[in-house]
């Protein structure tokens, strides 16, 4: 007798009957994910009723309208519409700082809606990734990436607070105030470090620094240029502009238990030419009597830059703006805004419309989002006239602009996963993801504070998407991990995993060259270990295209 | 506060005010290196430098605990002094391989700066322009490399070695003139090797061609070269990852003895790799050594750090001069800027950018002399023929046969010339 007791049959076919079971729904489960969208998310409305909306055309028509007349003048015919994918595309890396998931390319492309880019972007005006992904590039320009002094400044808390504030959509007006004219201890207020990062070393706040910030940030006005001399190079400002603006600060102190107000204390300066420090008074170098009669001068000063009658505060905010979605700004440098103009097209009526609307930021990028310009393509339809820089450079054509480091690396990771890494993302991978994208900047060069440069690749850039760990980490055969090969796996054909790839990673199906081609190394690699190598190929091919590392 | 972003014309007349008290004074030289200065070497070739080296003292080597002691004042902090080649002039103790190379090199015992932090030094001293809220200057690499092009180098002809936070950049001449950052070179170069093989190469490669060719429809045919220049950078890159002269970035197969006369530390390989990728060709190397910022313990922080800085300087010297390269290649070594006479409560130094030291050797620099002078008591700020970081980066240029006074136009439209001073003639052979 045997002495291993066998199972009765309907046992073993029970088991069976389970294990197949579950590997079915396992891989209807992956196929589903592979190629069709979460029905929940795709049929959200567009979280816009139709008279704003209305009205959010409404002025990106004027804006429109005012480029179009500038084509006309300069004989630059605008390029076609962009495909909706493309649009949602620069709207998840202007936003999210990453390309859109597969599972979100789905989802988009099965909304009902006439108006998907809007519809795109109520969804990430929701998304946590989005207030965190701005509050970052912004805070970049309030403090630069200042490491500052460990005890008395907290980054980390300025970015938590800012991303709620735009969450929230709290008027912009109210964030700038707040950052200005904070007290208080930086740990319980965020915004005050704002100012407690300019603490030196044993002394006590910068007032110079605080006072180049502002003007740049806010005011869209470089006039730390004039710290020390009057201004050259047809510059009109004197250097008493800068100190007079500096000694807005002249009063605040910062101590232990936080920063207040001292009215004994006074803004002391030494002019180019003489030979004592002298104390300085507070004044604005245009519209005096925009400031508030009552106040500390900080609050005064706070409500003088934020004033809805004057208008380079609102200008400053549009340029910026404008710069996030576009990766370029409407005047460059982004934060030197002339104060009496020229002004592109654009700038006024957009300016109009955020005063008219109470800083609305939200509303600001829905309009420009809607406008044609934002909305068209980066390439000429006409292959006799393809596009220049001359085109782009008058906004006919949607810019070809460089992407940043954390948008390289965030789009990298997110093309490896099929699903769509956010807020919901399990902590463990969110932290592997932050050191992961950390250490790509470093190797790949942080772009520094939110400037906008032009520059083209370098040979150590090709270099880590070549070879870099990232890429192949992200790429290699892996079933459990990475995208290339699930799809290689789960894809019911070829074309269809190519056209998977295609889709996490250029956010567009492939042409038919593009289709045959990969098509092709597919259904030549026979076995299991082949058919991964090929998809992993597929995948670093896409990764080290110009498309993968230019916006368009 | 107060310190200023901004280039002004008033740094202009200081300077005159200063430079003429050193005139007064007889030359731009100390008696002491007046004398030696007939003995020094003349440039043998008169042909202009053709590469640079910066040895970077990160965190800022104190002049009063290397290479400008004065041990028996007050100021001295217990510092011990040996001689040094050049007669009369004295180093701090552990530098004793330094010193016996000083007929080839000379000494500024008087740079002077107005930058007291280390973010804002280290733009100045390796860009030569104060920092600018409006551009980015090019560091002196990336001048070099811009204005002398090598084309049949294969490898980054700009190198930084051990780089800290604020390695060499390109600035308004593009990142493509940023400096490739490199660590120890025991190690392999970072991102060099292929990670599939030759077969499944072309294969990416091929399939990126046909992508290349559909993102190219109805753009500008010149994008490429104008503007993203990724397939330019990808085909070097390639060309990089096959080349003979990554062998020069490696220093593993050196053997034992020559490593160990260089110390055997990471700046020390760093050093003999800067020689090697001189030898391939390679325009610029700068090789770090942080650990300076002796804001507490002074004394035993430097004497750390000189250690390593010894026998590294001093065989690097030595090996250019065999090699036949010192003629040709320019060697500075210094860091943000000094640090203070007095010592603090805590017996650290703390930052002094008003007269503090810089080895200058080869490539036209004279050897054996010694420019300016500190006071020994550290109660004046002001150096006796103080020499300013912008007359280095003029002086350092002209070497390379520069105009250093060229206006160069740069992105925002104003222009710019190379470097805004004046060459300081007694440094030269």
């Amino acid at each position: 007798m045997s002495p291993f007791r066998t199972s009765p049959s309907w046992l073993i076919w029970l088991r069976n009957a389970v294990i197949l079971g579950s590997l079915a729904v396992g891989v209807a489960w992956g196929v589903g994910e592979l190629l069709t969208p979460p029905v929940v998310q795709a049929a959200q409305g567009l979280g816009l009723s139709k008279q704003r909306l209305a009205d959010v055309r409404k002025a990106a028509s004027g804006v429109d309208s005012e480029f179009a007349k500038d084509w006309a003048q300069k004989h630059w015919p605008p390029a076609e519409r962009a495909d909706d994918l493309t649009i949602a595309r620069r709207l998840s890396l202007a936003l999210t700082g990453s390309i859109p998931s597969l599972q979100e390319v789905r989802v988009l492309e099965s909304v009902k809606s006439d108006d998907v880019p809007q519809w795109w972007l109520s969804h990430l005006l929701k998304d946590r990734r989005t207030s965190d992904y701005l509050a970052e590039r912004l805070v970049r320009v309030y403090v630069g990436i200042e490491t500052g002094q460990l005890l008395f400044y907290r980054r980390r808390r300025l970015v938590e607070w800012l991303s709620d504030a735009i969450r929230e959509n709290r008027p912009y007006d109210g964030i700038a105030r707040a950052l200005i004219d904070c007290s208080g201890v930086w740990t319980t207020n965020p915004a005050v470090n704002f100012v407690s990062v300019t603490r030196n070393m044993g002394k006590s706040l910068d007032e110079a620094k605080l006072a180049a910030r502002v003007s740049r940030a806010f005011l869209g006005v470089q006039m730390d240029c004039v710290q020390c001399h009057d201004g050259k190079l047809g510059s009109t400002w004197k250097q008493e502009n800068f100190h007079q603006l500096a000694a807005y600060f002249g009063q605040a102190k910062f101590e232990l238990n936080g920063l207040r107000d001292d009215p004994k204390l006074k803004y002391k300066t030494r002019y180019l030419g003489r030979t004592e420090e002298e104390v300085v008074p507070a004044r604005v170098p245009w519209k005096p009597e925009l400031l508030p009669e009552k106040g500390t001068p900080r609050d005064r000063f706070a409500h003088w830059v934020t004033a809805k009658d004057n208008r380079p505060f609102a200008r400053t905010l549009v340029n910026r703006v404008w710069a996030l979605l576009f990766n370029r700004p409407l005047i460059s440098p982004v934060d030197d805004i002339p104060l009496e103009g020229p002004f592109p097209p654009g700038m006024e009526a957009l300016a109009d419309d955020l005063i008219a609307h109470d800083f609305d930021l939200h509303r600001l990028i829905r309009v420009i989002v809607a406008t044609r310009v934002f909305q068209q393509s980066s390439r000429s339809a006409d292959p006799a006239h393809p596009t220049t820089e001359e085109a782009e450079k008058c906004w006919a054509v949607f810019p070809v602009t460089r992407l940043r480091p954390e948008q390289m690396a965030g789009s990298v990771i997110q093309a490896a996963s099929l699903s769509t890494i956010d807020a919901e993302t399990h902590v463990l991978f969110r932290i592997k993801r932050d050191i992961d994208v950390a250490n790509f900047v470093k190797r790949y060069g942080d772009s520094g504070e939110d400037t906008f440069e032009d520059a083209g690749g370098t040979i150590p850039q090709r270099l880590l998407l070549m070879n870099g760990n990232m890429v192949t980490d992200n790429t290699r055969g892996n079933p459990l991990v990475n995208a290339g090969t699930r799809i290689g796996m789960l894809a019911p054909d070829n074309s269809i995993a190519v056209e998977a790839a295609y889709l996490s990673i250029f956010t567009r199906r492939p042409t038919a060259a593009e289709s045959d081609h990969f098509t092709r190394l597919l259904a030549e690699a026979k076995s299991t270990n082949a058919r991964s190598n090929a998809m992993a190929d597929l995948y670093w091919t896409l990764m080290n295209a110009t498309e993968f590392s230019w916006n368009h | 506060m107060n310190i200023s972003p901004c280039q002004s014309h008033s740094h202009l007349s200081r300077r005159s005010v200063l430079r003429g008290t050193g005139i007064a004074g007889l030359s731009w030289l100390t008696p002491l290196a007046d004398l030696l200065a007939v003995e020094a070497e003349k440039a043998p070739s008169g042909k202009p430098a053709r590469s640079v080296i910066l040895l970077w003292l990160g965190g800022a080597a104190s002049q009063l605990d290397t290479f400008d002691p004065h041990p028996t004042t007050k100021i001295g902090g217990g510092v011990k002094t040996i001689p040094t080649a050049i007669k009369g002039v004295e180093f701090a103790s552990g530098l004793e391989q330094t010193a016996s190379v000083m007929k080839d090199v000379s000494l500024i015992r008087s740079m002077v700066s107005k930058e007291g932090d280390h973010e804002r030094a280290f733009y100045n001293i390796k860009t030569g322009y104060r920092p600018d809220p409006t551009l980015i200057h090019p560091s002196i690499g990336a001048i070099v490399c811009h204005e002398l092009p090598e084309a049949k180098i294969e490898i980054p002809t700009h190198v930084s070695i051990l780089p800290n936070q604020w390695p060499a950049r390109g600035g308004f001449f593009g990142a493509q003139f940023d400096a490739f950052q490199m660590y120890d070179p025991k190690q392999q170069v970072p991102d060099v090797k292929a990670r599939v093989d030759e077969k499944r190469m072309d294969r990416r490669l091929e399939g990126l061609s046909v992508v290349e060719n559909v993102f190219a429809q109805g753009r500008s045919p010149n994008l490429d070269e104008e503007k993203t220049l990724h397939q330019i950078s990808m085909q070097r890159a390639r060309k990089m990852m096959t080349s003979d002269q990554l062998k020069a970035f490696n220093v593993s197969d050196v053997p034992a003895k020559e490593l160990a006369a260089y110390g055997d530390t990471p700046f020390g390989r760093g050093c003999l790799a800067a020689v090697r990728l001189i030898q391939a060709g390679v325009r610029c190397v700068e090789v770090t050594l942080s650990g300076w910022d002796t804001h507490a313990n002074n004394l035993e922080g430097q004497a750390s750090q000189v250690k390593i800085l010894d026998a590294a300087y001093a065989s690097l010297i030595r090996d250019l001069k065999k090699l036949g390269l010192l003629e040709s290649t320019i060697v500075l070594c210094g860091g943000e800027f000094g640090r203070t006479p007095k010592i603090n409560n805590v017996g650290g130094r703390d930052h002094w950018p008003h007269g503090f030291s810089m080895l200058v050797a080869g490539g036209g620099f004279a050897g054996g002399r010694v420019i300016g002078a500190t006071d020994p008591e550290g109660e004046r700020k002001e150096p006796e023929n103080p020499v300013f970081v912008e007359d280095l980066h003029a002086t350092v240029q002209s070497l390379f046969g520069i105009d250093y006074s060229k206006e160069i136009m740069t992105p925002i439209g104003r222009p710019m010339v190379l470097s805004k001073g004046d060459v300081v003639e007694a440094l030269k052979a």
